[in-house]
């Protein structure tokens, strides 16, 4: 049961990052593609945890937890440059 | 003793989260996260602008529940927002006073609208007396702020203020 | 793992992936950046969220031990997310983005005060255009003054 599941949550979150990527490609503006960038690197962490489970390896919690630090810190800087035009005051 | 432990809330927090990234409670590791947890704290007291002060801890705990079950709540509704409304959305700006000044209470304020679902907020007023929030559906301007206040400000204001 | 447990395990990671899906669904329909910001940065917490449940419950069941790091990362997502979400909403603003609500003006200026009812916008995709965005005139130096 729990097999199937996955493979139904594995499509589902395939799905998120195609819709994440079309966003991304299609703009139209910069904060949209921030936002894109945000949500795919959620969706990472989602997929590395399926994988996690679906491998019964422990190995995975360690990069799903060093893609969240990441991802975050990137997009305030991102942020940080469309509010400032600089990153580092 | 204020220079030994300057936040004698943190040195805890920080040993647990210690030992959740270590996944283990053996001894050895309890003593290493109390240990990191106590110097930390000392050597980066020059960036701690002030001493956090809980007034009213179980005010706080009722809250992170009240916060936790909205989050659940809204999610579903935004949702259902997203599927079966998606073009037919009432997006609104609508302004929030504050009467909290504490700025750790206006933060956690900020914080907790843009994390339960169906509102962000979206901008703090340069004199701090009102924050700008975007909700995805709004029917009733009014009640959105209204219940902004009662539900999520006053708590905070409990917590950190009286 | 007996039933219970597997059943348990394979809702949690249903509603997640659901819930991770529908986020991004809204990223990619929604009409105006200022409603894209609502479906990732909450429906995927909440789905990131019951995902790490499920993960945990996982190991917890078939390991030796309790499995508890993943609150870590669920922590930390409940940490981080409403601050992107902020910043964005605050980079869309300085940008002067088109919105589909209208964008109060002049909030600077008017603390305390409850926007009167917006007009009705019944917002259709190709409106959007039609509704200037006008943020506070003294916006781009109160941006600068607030620096760190």
């Amino acid at each position: 049961m729990l097999n199937i599941a996955l493979l139904i949550a594995f499509a589902l979150v395939t799905a998120a990052f195609a819709l994440a990527l079309w966003r991304l490609l299609k703009g139209p503006s910069a904060p949209d593609r921030i936002l894109a960038l945000d949500t795919l690197y959620i969706n990472a962490i989602a997929l590395l945890v399926l994988l996690g489970i679906h491998f019964g390896s422990d190995l995975y919690f360690e990069a799903a937890l060093l893609i969240a630090l990441m991802g975050f810190v990137g997009t305030v800087a991102l942020c940080k440059f469309l509010l400032r035009g600089d990153i580092i005051e | 003793m204020k220079r030994l432990l300057p936040h004698p809330l943190l040195t805890p927090m920080l040993a647990l989260v210690w030992l959740l990234l270590n996944n283990s409670v053996a001894p050895g590791q309890i003593v290493l996260g109390l240990l990191l947890g106590w110097a930390i704290p000392v050597f980066t007291l020059p960036f701690w602008p002030e001493q956090v002060r809980i007034r009213h801890p179980r005010t706080l705990l009722r809250f992170a529940g009240v916060v936790l079950f909205d989050i659940l709540v809204a999610n579903l509704k935004v949702a259902w927002l997203i599927l079966v409304r998606g073009r037919h959305l009432r997006p609104a700006f609508v302004v929030v006073s504050l009467d909290v000044r504490h700025d750790l209470a206006i933060s956690a304020l900020a914080n907790t609208i843009c994390l339960t679902p169906g509102t962000v907020s979206a901008r703090l007023s340069e004199d701090r007396k009102s924050l700008l929030v975007h909700a995805l559906d709004a029917d009733d301007h009014a009640e959105l702020v209204a219940t902004i206040k009662s539900r999520y400000e006053a708590p905070l204001k409990e917590i950190f203020e009286c | 793992m007996n039933d219970a447990t597997e059943l348990l395990l394979s809702l949690l990671v249903l509603a997640g992936a659901i819930f991770t899906f529908i986020g991004s669904f809204g990223l990619a329909r929604l009409d105006d950046f200022y409603t894209r910001l609502h479906g990732p940065t909450k429906a995927t917490t909440l789905g990131v969220g019951s995902l790490l449940i499920a993960s945990a419950t996982y190991f917890s069941v078939t390991g030796d031990s309790l499995s508890l790091h993943e609150v870590l990362v669920a922590l930390f997502l409940f940490i981080t997310a409403p601050v992107s979400a902020h910043l964005l909403a605050k980079a869309a603003l300085h940008q002067r983005l088109t919105s589909l609500a209208p964008l109060p003006e002049n909030a600077e200026n008017r603390p305390g005060d409850a926007l009167p009812a917006a007009p009705p916008s019944r917002a259709e995709p190709d409106t959007r255009g039609e509704i200037p965005n006008t943020p506070g005139g003294a916006h781009d130096t109160s941006l600068r003054e607030r620096g760190t």
